[in-house]
This record gives structure tokens, sequence and C-alpha cells, in this order.
């Protein structure tokens, strides 16, 4: 019989290979994840990747024996008389793989909680660009049924389904919801965290560059749950601050017809105010 | 009349479309079906006396069984239903609530209404002919147990073609469950059925947990248990540990949305997030409840198959304690990104990740099982080797996803359904497969088709792994779980295409086992022995399937593996020639369990719909069944000292 870890691993390759291959797997379009675009994705990717490998070579080593021992060890015609020992257990070896995983856990342990801990604090900004737009930027964000809110309570001026940030600069997302829970998520720019009523949770989030990015809902929330997608919008930091003039000047003002609808379950396209609480 | 028609149209969903259609057709043709050919084969009465008010572990067990490979069906058609829809982008197979409802139900009737009863099952054809006892310290109990899940998954599963199913995801989490965002009776079902059967999975603990204590065969002391008898002690515990938070975490939900309280909802200073802390402190425990028992099994299979005795039995014992402390510790790992505190997410990181330690001893001690053994690739053999790759990738996955930071891109994505079905397919699916070839001539004195066997496990394990290991890229890419469509020109249609095709491979590898099943029991080979893989365990020493008595003379145990030793040393397992019979002390059957787990159908029917009255009647019905039982004084019989030299002499025991 042909042993099944071939034919697998056969496979799985292949199929990996025709992925990586029909898509280009460096492009933040497409791997988001693994083509990190701020400081807060890219700590989460290294961890990603060393923990990728410790696992590696674990898998690695349990496959080799495993195929070794289930083919050297397979009965055959000529060992049909053979009668395997009785073996009670190998002290020595059984500690051999306890201490081991035990190593492979500590080795991984001691990023994880050092990077848990620095992501609690903002990322650090540049003397030069915090002369423009400061050292950090509050951002509130309210996910909606279906549509995600975003107040700039220094600015004063909301946007919906769309997020401008000034590129090199943290911004503090302070996330909340109005109804159901959700989760806010940027994956070029960083990990994600929940939104939930009567309950304000904070992610910092930088990006490097001016670009743009997608955000969506993690969090399944009804019917339109697919459709909750986002763009976030870095900007250099004069960019940015012209955009908010722009806004404070052109915008309209949040009426409460607009934010009845916005409340209203349902889809809606982009939106901008000049103001954040509706009048 | 019109507004009667309006209201029946809408409640038999009769507006919603050609799959329900579909489903009350094939539903009212197999009724149909099963009523024409008990009648016409005059078997209503055999049916009645001698499965519906059974309280033999043994029939318990098969009945089990049936309803997994039941529900696996269902749970199935509805991840196919699923992965036709995400086939390509944009699809319209399925409208955005048709597939919240199907994920829905995909996840809830897999966890408990397909690996719950096959756990449990295997637990009833298993644990009292291992331990050499005739029954369950409770059989009666264990009646009610079983039809509990019964009626219980019929009520979830009528969800699909009355009134409609839930659609919160198996999780369930306010406050989008709660009225205000999801009203009719949806969720009801979910939480009706679920606490219904959870009554079941306790009392299903306590009975297994006692058993195990209180009846193991004179010399079997805890040291000298079989592995999987050990994994089911430990399994109890946890059910009894786990089981009751999952009843409260349902009861105040459904106190939510029948009576109008506020312990999650938006307002009235409810808090959803304690939802999800309870419903986790059940969840994460749960997963080794449905793991566990597979890891004993496998330990069974393989060390038979081996023909050499498990390798480290103490390091296995000690290693499966230590994953059920364990599991109890790491619940948080399900909401890092709820803004835990960077101290509460390491610890409960850490926590996680030692996990992998006990875990780790037991693959490699099933390793050294097999090293210098001769193994014998049955099928029963291939399904628990298959565990060990796959339940490998899942495992180490599950580690990386237990590094807070690396989770918060990880969470909800599809790396995560990835990680979650590598181990509970690639663990509990392959694992329930493995047990039912091994224990299948015990269950019904056939053997399944060992090359029909091979067939359905290849296609399994290659459709499993072109299904999910495509799924850990599209986390990667962005993708999450619970989107009914998506967009083209991010990437993921080829990837989503790939996943699909593998999903229906899977089908393919169903329909050969249920064809399996269907031609063994025509043609298969029949088990006249009681021992055919060379046993060690005394499930081996009796006939196939098993007297109703279990054994004549209760089993004098004298070290593990006891059948083994038995079989070296020429023993009978009826002890020394001579010894004369007596007659054995059997628990009656009775049609109680059956009727008052009806009644609990018909209160939680009335739960679902909030028909006040309908549950009243359920619930007095169900009261005077308890009431009569207290006042049953002559529940038991003795099987006389002929009957069993007759029975001994038949299987050639005299």
């Amino acid at each position: 019989m042909k042993p099944k870890g071939r034919r697998v691993g056969g496979l799985i390759a292949l199929i990996g290979f025709t992925v990586l291959a029909l898509t280009g797997c460096d492009s933040p379009k497409y791997w988001p994840v693994l083509s990190p675009q701020g400081p807060v994705a890219r700590s989460e990717y290294y961890l990603i990747i060393y923990s990728f490998i410790l696992m590696l070579l674990v898998v690695l080593a349990v496959f080799i024996l495993f195929f070794w021992v289930i083919i050297k060890y397979r009965a055959r015609p000529d060992n049909a008389d053979y009668v395997p020992p009785e073996i009670e257990g190998n002290a020595k070896l059984e500690t051999l793989w306890t201490v081991i995983p035990i190593l492979v856990v500590i080795a991984l342990a001691i990023p994880t909680v050092a990077v848990t801990y620095k992501l609690v604090y903002p990322p650090k900004v540049e003397a030069a660009t915090a002369k423009v737009v400061g050292k950090s930027i509050t951002i509130d964000v309210i996910s909606e049924q279906w549509k995600w809110v975003f107040k700039y309570p220094a600015q004063n001026i909301e946007t919906v389904n769309y997020v401008d940030i000034p590129a090199g600069v943290p911004v503090n997302f302070q996330l909340t919801s109005s109804g159901p829970m959700n989760t806010f998520w940027v994956p070029a720019l960083g990990g994600m965290e929940f939104t939930m009523p009567h309950m304000d949770l904070r992610l910092w989030l930088e990006a490097d560059h001016p670009g743009s990015y997608l955000g969506r809902g993690a969090q399944y929330n009804g019917r339109g749950f697919a459709h909750m997608t986002f763009t976030v919008n870095a900007l250099s930091p004069t960019d940015f601050e012209n955009w908010v003039k722009s806004v404070q000047q052109t915008a309209p003002k949040l009426t409460q017809q607009a934010d009845a609808q916005i409340n209203q379950p349902g889809l809606i396209g982009k939106l901008t105010f000049s103001s954040t609480t509706p009048e | 009349m019109h507004g009667v028609v309006n209201w029946a149209v809408h409640f038999f969903m009769l507006d919603e479309g050609p799959l329900i259609w579909l489903s009350d057709f094939l539903i009212i043709c197999a009724s149909l079906g099963i009523v024409a050919v008990l009648t016409k084969f005059r078997l209503w009465k055999w049916l009645w006396d001698e499965w519906l008010t059974t309280v033999d572990h043994k029939k318990i067990g098969i009945m089990y069984m049936i309803a997994a490979i039941l529900m696996l069906f269902r749970g199935g058609t509805d991840g196919l239903l699923m992965r036709a829809q995400l086939a390509w982008p944009n699809m319209h197979f399925l409208s955005a609530d048709h597939y919240d409802q199907i994920f829905t139900t995909h996840g809830t009737i897999m966890i408990l209404f397909m690996a719950m009863p096959a756990i449990i099952g295997f637990f009833n054809v298993a644990v009292p002919l291992q331990i050499g006892c005739r029954d369950v310290a409770f059989p009666y109990l264990n009646a009610i147990s079983f039809w509990l899940f019964f009626f219980a998954a019929m009520l979830f599963n009528l969800s699909f073609v009355v009134g409609g199913s839930p659609d919160g995801g198996w999780t369930s989490y306010p406050p989008y469950v709660e009225n205000q965002f999801d009203p009719g009776p949806g969720e009801n079902y979910y939480l009706v059925a679920l606490s219904i059967t959870g009554i079941g999975t306790i009392a299903t603990g306590i009975n297994f947990l006692v058993t195990i204590l209180r009846m193991r065969a004179p010399g079997m002391t805890f040291m000298r248990m079989p592995m999987f008898t050990w994994s089911v002690f430990v399994t109890s515990v946890i059910i009894l540990f786990a089981f009751p938070v999952l009843a409260v975490a349902l009861a105040l939900l459904l106190i939510d949305r029948d009576f109008g309280s506020h312990f999650f909802t938006v307002n009235g200073g409810g808090a959803p997030m304690q939802y999800v802390n309870l419903f986790w402190f059940w969840g994460h425990p749960e997963v080794y409840i449905v793991i566990l028992p597979i890891f004993g099994l496998m330990s069974e299979v393989i060390s038979t198959f081996s023909h050499k005795r498990i390798f480290g039995y103490s390091a296995m014992v000690v290693s499966m304690v230590a994953i059920a402390i364990l599991s109890f510790v790491t619940w948080v790992h399900h909401f890092f990104t709820m803004g835990a505190g960077p101290g509460v997410n390491s610890f409960f990181g850490v926590s996680t990740m030692a996990i992998a330690i006990p875990t780790g001893v037991k693959v490699f001690n099933w390793i050294f099982t097999m090293h210098k053994g001769r193994l014998e690739f049955t099928t029963a053999m291939l399904w628990s080797l298959g565990v060990i790759p796959n339940f490998l990738i899942g495992g180490l996955t599950g580690v990386m996803l237990a590094v807070p930071p690396a989770d918060y891109q990880y969470h909800n994505s599809y790396f995560l359904i990835a990680h979650f079905h590598y181990t509970l397919i690639g663990g509990t699916v392959f694992g329930v497969f493995s047990g039912l070839y091994y224990w299948w001539p015990k269950m019904f004195g056939v053997l399944l088709n060992e090359k029909l066997g091979r067939w359905h496990f290849w296609t399994f394990m290659v459709g499993f792994n072109i299904c999910f290991f495509p799924q850990f890229f599209l986390g990667f890419m962005g993708m999450t779980r619970r989107m009914y469509t998506y967009p083209a020109g991010y990437g993921w249609g080829v990837v989503n295409l790939i996943s699909t095709i593998g999903a229906f491979l899977m089908g393919v590898a169903f329909i050969i086992f249920v064809y399996n099943i269907l031609w063994s029991a025509r043609y298969g080979e029949r088990d006249t022995t009681g021992d055919p893989w060379d046993g060690r365990t005394l499930e081996w020493a009796t006939t196939s399937p098993a007297p109703h008595y279990n054994f004549a003379i209760i089993p004098t145990v004298k070290g593990r593996d006891a059948w083994w030793l038995m079989k070296q040393n020429g023993e009978s397992i009826n002890g020394p020639k001579g010894v004369p019979f007596r007659p054995i002390h059997m628990p009656n059957n009775s049609g109680r369990p059956f009727i008052m787990s009806a009644l609990f159908f018909i209160l939680g029917a009335g739960f679902v719909f909030q028909w006040w009255i309908l549950a009243i009647v359920g619930f007095v019905g169900v009261l005077i069944c308890m009431a009569q039982r207290s006042f049953e004084y002559d529940d038991s019989h003795y099987i006389p000292v002929e009957e069993i030299e007759q029975t001994e002499a038949a299987a050639g025991r005299l």
C-alpha cells in the first residue's frame, strides 16, 4: 500500500503553490496579513512567521518519525511470525518528549508576552510628523447594522464607511457598537478588536505610507454582514490637514434625518459630515 | 380565513422557495416510507419492545450511532450547501438569510447532535463491556439521556421547515440574537433544543462516572482500566463541570427572549459579554469532551493493530488528566480581541500553548506503541493513523492561534475555520470512523467491508485536505467566516473553488460509507468468534453482539489488557470450568423515558413559539412521569439459569 503522507503531502504542496502562483504572495492587495503596511501589523506578522517556523519544525520532526515507524514496522508476508515485544514504556524517552515541547512553548511564550504588552501602547512617531498633526489622533468608531461610522472628536467631523488617517501617526481607534457586536479589522494595518455596545475598546493602528487599505467587520451581525467593508485612506500629514479643513468647510452638517438613516438597519454608501452630533 | 392561510404559509415557510419545498417533500416521503415498512412487516411491536423501551446500553449505543450518522448527513448537507454558495464570487445560489441559517445549523448540529451522540454512543457500546459489568449504573437514566437527545435533535431539525432556523451562528452571541435584532422562533429553537439535550448529557456524565467508579470487575484497578475507559472517565468529569454552565447561559438568554428580561440585551443594563464568557467556559472544555474519548479509542486501536501494549500507559493517563484540567483555564483565547488587558491575554495565551505539551506526549506514545510492532493497516487502523498527521496540523495551528497578537489577525478569519475543522474532523470525525470500523462487529455481529472501507478512507482523507488546507490561505487573504458571498477581485475565487471540490469529495466518501453499511449488512463477513481483531480488552471476550447480560460470570481481572492476558494463559472468560451460573439481576425495559422525552419535546415547542398552554401540558406530563417513576417498586427481573446455560452453550463457552 502507498504511504498516505506522500500523496496528501504532494497534494497540499500543489495547492499551496497554485494559490501562490495565481495571486502573488507579497501583494498587500491579495495577502494583507502577510504584507504588513504599518508597525502594528508588522509586529503581528513577525510573530506569525516565528510561530509558523517553530511549528513547521515540530510538524517535520513528527512526520518523519511517524512515517518511518509506519513504513518500517508494517506487517509483511515475510514477518508473519514476528511477535512484537511487550514494552511498558521508557522513562528517558518520555521525559525527553515532555521536555522538548516545554522548551518550544517557552521559546514561543517569551516574544508572545512581550508583543502582547507592546501593542497596548502607541507605536513610536517621528518628530517631524508629530509637528504637523500631533503625536497621535483619536477616532471614535461605531459599528451599525451594517455600516461603519467614524467620528473625529477633535476635528468635529464624521465619515461613514471610509476613514482618512495621517500616515506615520498612531491612530487611537475607540471602538463601540450601537447594537450587535462586530470586530474592526484592517488586516494590512493590524489585527482586529471587538466593537461592543456600552463598551469602549481601544485599538492602535498606524500606516507607514499613504495608501488605501480595505477594512471589514469580522463578527457576524446579521443579513448585511458580508457587505460591511470600509476603506482606510492613509494620507500624508499635510494632505490629511488639508482634507480635514476642506471637510469642515464644505461638507454638510449631520442632520437628525441623516443620523436616523444611519441608525436604521441597511446598507449605505460613503458619507461625510462636518459635525458629529445631529442637529 | 385568508388570515389563517397567510399565517400557515408563513409558519410552514412555503413562501421561502424550492429548498424548503424539497425538504418538505423528502420529510413526508421518508416518514410515510418508515410507517409503511413498519406496518407491512408488522414491526411496530418489535420497534417498541426491542428499541424504544430498551434500557440495554448496547442497544442505546447503537441508536446513538445511527442518530449520529443521520445528523452527519444533515450537517454535511448544510456544509455542502455553504460550499456551493461560496464556490465562486457573487453567487446567488443562497440568499443571505438562508446562508446565515445554514451555517448556524451546520455548526450546532455537527457539535451537539453529531459529535456528542457519536462520542456518547461509543461510551455505551464499549465501556460496560470493557470494565466487565452488565449495564451502566443507571440504565433507566441512560434511556432518558438518549431520548432527550433524540427529541431535542428532532425539535432542532424541525426548525428548517417550521417557523425558520436559528441564524445567530452556533455560538449565538447576544445582543444580535436578542428579540430586538432577531425576532421569531429561530433562536428559541436553538436555545430550547440545546437545553434539552444538555440535560441528557449531564445525566450521561453522572451515569458513566458512577459506572466506572463503582462497577468495575474485581481486580480491575484504576491503573488496569483500558485507555478508552480512562478517557470516558476523564470526559465525564469535564461534562459535569462544563455542561451546567451552558445550561445557565442558555436559560438566561431564553428568559431574555421569552420573558423580556435584560441579562444580555443592549439596553436595561444587559451585559452581552457575560454570555460570551459563560458560553466559552463550556465551549472550550466541550472540544476536549469530543476529542479525549477519540484519544482513548485511538490508543485501543493502535495498540490492537500493532499487537503491542500501549507505550507509556501511566504517561497517557497523566496527560489526559492534565488536558482536562488545562481545558478549564483557556476559555478566554476565544476572545483575545474583546479588550482584556495584556496580562489576561498573556496568561490565557500561554495556558493554551501548554496544552500542546500533554498532547505531544500522547502523539509520541502512539508512535512508540507502533515502534517494533507488527502493524496491520485495517480500515479502523487507517482512520486512527489518519488522526495523527491531521490533528497535528490542527493542534499546531491552534498553538499559532494561542499567540494573542497573531490571533488579532486570525480571529474569525478562515484561518480559524481551517484550524478547528482540522481538529474536529481530523480528530473527532476520523476517530469516530475508526471506532465505527473497530466496534461495528461488536455492535452488529458483522464486519464492515475492508475494501470499501479503504475507498471510504482515502476519498475522505484526500477530500478533507483539499477542502480545508486552502482555507488557511483564505485567512491570510483576509476572508472572514460567515460571509454569504464575496466580490471578485480579492483572489478568493479559485481558492474557494478548490475548497468546494474537496467538500464534495467528502460527500462522495460518505456515500461510499453508507453503501458499505448496506453491502456489509447483506453480504458482510459474520463475526462468529466475538474477537475478530485479536483484541486485548474485555469487550472482545464475549459474543458479537454480546448477550443481553454481557458476562455470564463477572470476570476476574489480573492485569492490564485483561482479555489478552486470559488468551495468553488459556483461560476462559467464564473462569475455571464447573463454576455454576447464578440468576442474573437485570433492569426492566420501560416506555417512560421515551414518553417523558416526547413530553419534553412538547414543553420545548411551547417555549419556542411561546404557546404557554402547550408548555404547561408538556411540563405537567413530565412531572407525572417523574412521580410515576418514584412509585415504581418492581423495576427489575432475574434471568433464570437455564436461559443463561442455553445462551452460553450456543456461544460455545460451556
